[in-house]
């Protein structure tokens, strides 16, 4: 008998069995040179300042992140994942301290003024994303100058 | 993310994106991605360990420098979560008129508030403050006694909102009083369900949710869906 998964093994292949959005080609967008890039994150950890607004449950929507804010919630309504590094250290999720230095190194250009947070949660078929949302985010991120963006899951 | 990643290059930006669950990505087929097996929850592996994030983001910024896509690849360390529970004592018993969860809360309540201190946020609030924490768990307690929990007075109405609320108040003052857990993961979550009464009470009013004939979304979201 097999064994019984447990934990993230669990939780890995219950998403890996769920259906995904289809993509017909994927897009490729050539980067200028990495130390003359600008380089923002955007995560789906639903990311959010303590006084700003929280995310509701299916939220497609999402917040605009200042850089210099590190004080953030994670408001993700999934109970299945780990939340304490990121009460430990917010650049396990969120890695803006490790942008800054790589700033200073001169390996990246720079990094930008605002970074954006989405809740991962959503409708399987993710339209307000792809078709609304999305493009918002690309449009505020490509109006501040960011070339580069670093995406992390939770 | 592998959504945004297509929608964002599609507009220009160029994309680099941390993969969780290897097989979604290899099925949308984003651009660039640097798949990371590590717990759920931390993207970029290990806190408080800056050369390990330096690690990934360089192996993940490396894979801009490819002409053609998109492109796959995996981080070469695997990190397993869900190993012993947090080495964190509970509170002892010191008001016997309360439910033990209840009471434990209290007890915790200093330490949070040492937490809270230190980090200056918290991820209590979705539903109750940490003053809730306290009630709400008087309120599970009275579901899992046989109140009905339409007419159990559940703060906010979310019982989803409520057992985070929970969690993360026991998760923020354990963190305070034992220090930071390994790099594993998993250490917060499998002390709070299996060692403290709050936890052990979450799984009982999820079952007692359960067997009120509750909608599955009022009770399957209290708890990660492996534990019961």
């Amino acid at each position: 008998m097999a064994e019984e998964l447990q934990g993230d093994a669990l939780i890995r292949n219950q998403i890996a069995q769920l259906p995904v959005p289809q993509f017909a080609e994927t897009a490729w967008t050539p980067p200028p040179p990495l130390a003359d890039a600008r380089v923002a994150v955007v995560t789906s950890a639903a990311l959010h300042p303590r006084d700003g607004e929280a995310f509701t449950v299916n939220d497609a929507s999402y917040r605009a992140l200042d850089h210099a804010e590190r004080q953030l919630v994670m408001g993700h309504w999934s109970p299945n994942f780990d939340r304490s590094a990121f009460g430990i250290d917010y650049n396990v999720v969120y890695p803006l301290a490790r942008l800054d230095e790589l700033v200073e190194q001169g390996v990246i250009g720079s990094v930008a003024s605002k970074h954006y947070s989405f809740a991962g949660n959503q409708p399987d078929d993710v339209a307000t994303i792809r078709h609304d949302s999305g493009p918002a985010c690309a449009a505020a991120l490509k109006a501040d100058g960011a070339d580069v963006v670093f995406l992390t899951p939770v | 993310m592998c959504t945004l990643a297509h929608v964002f290059e599609a507009a220009g930006l160029s994309t680099v994106t941390i993969s969780a669950i290897r097989s979604v990505a290899e099925r949308m087929r984003p651009p660039r991605v640097l798949h990371c097996e590590f717990p759920l929850g931390r993207p970029v592996g290990k806190p408080n360990d800056p050369e390990f994030q330096h690690d990934v983001l360089r192996r993940a910024f490396s894979l801009l420098e490819r002409e053609t896509g998109p492109v796959l690849e995996d981080h070469p360390e695997e990190i397993i979560g869900g190993e012993e529970p947090l080495s964190c004592s509970v509170p002892p018993r010191f008001d016997p008129e309360l439910a033990p969860a209840v009471d434990e809360a209290r007890g915790l309540r200093k330490a949070y508030d040492r937490a809270l201190a230190r980090r200056g946020v918290s991820e209590v609030g979705m539903a109750v403050d940490p003053d809730g924490v306290p009630g709400a768990l008087d309120v599970l307690q009275q579901i899992v006694d046989g109140t009905p929990w339409k007419s159990a007075g559940i703060p906010g109405g979310h019982t989803t909102a409520v057992a985070n609320d929970i969690r993360a108040y026991y998760e923020e003052a354990a963190l305070e009083l034992a220090g930071a857990p390994n790099a594993g993961g998993g250490q917060a979550e499998s002390w709070f369900f299996e060692q403290t009464e709050a936890g052990k009470l979450l799984l009982s009013a999820r079952k007692a949710l359960a067997a009120q004939g509750a909608p599955q979304p009022v009770w399957f979201y209290m708890a990660p869906m492996y534990r019961s």
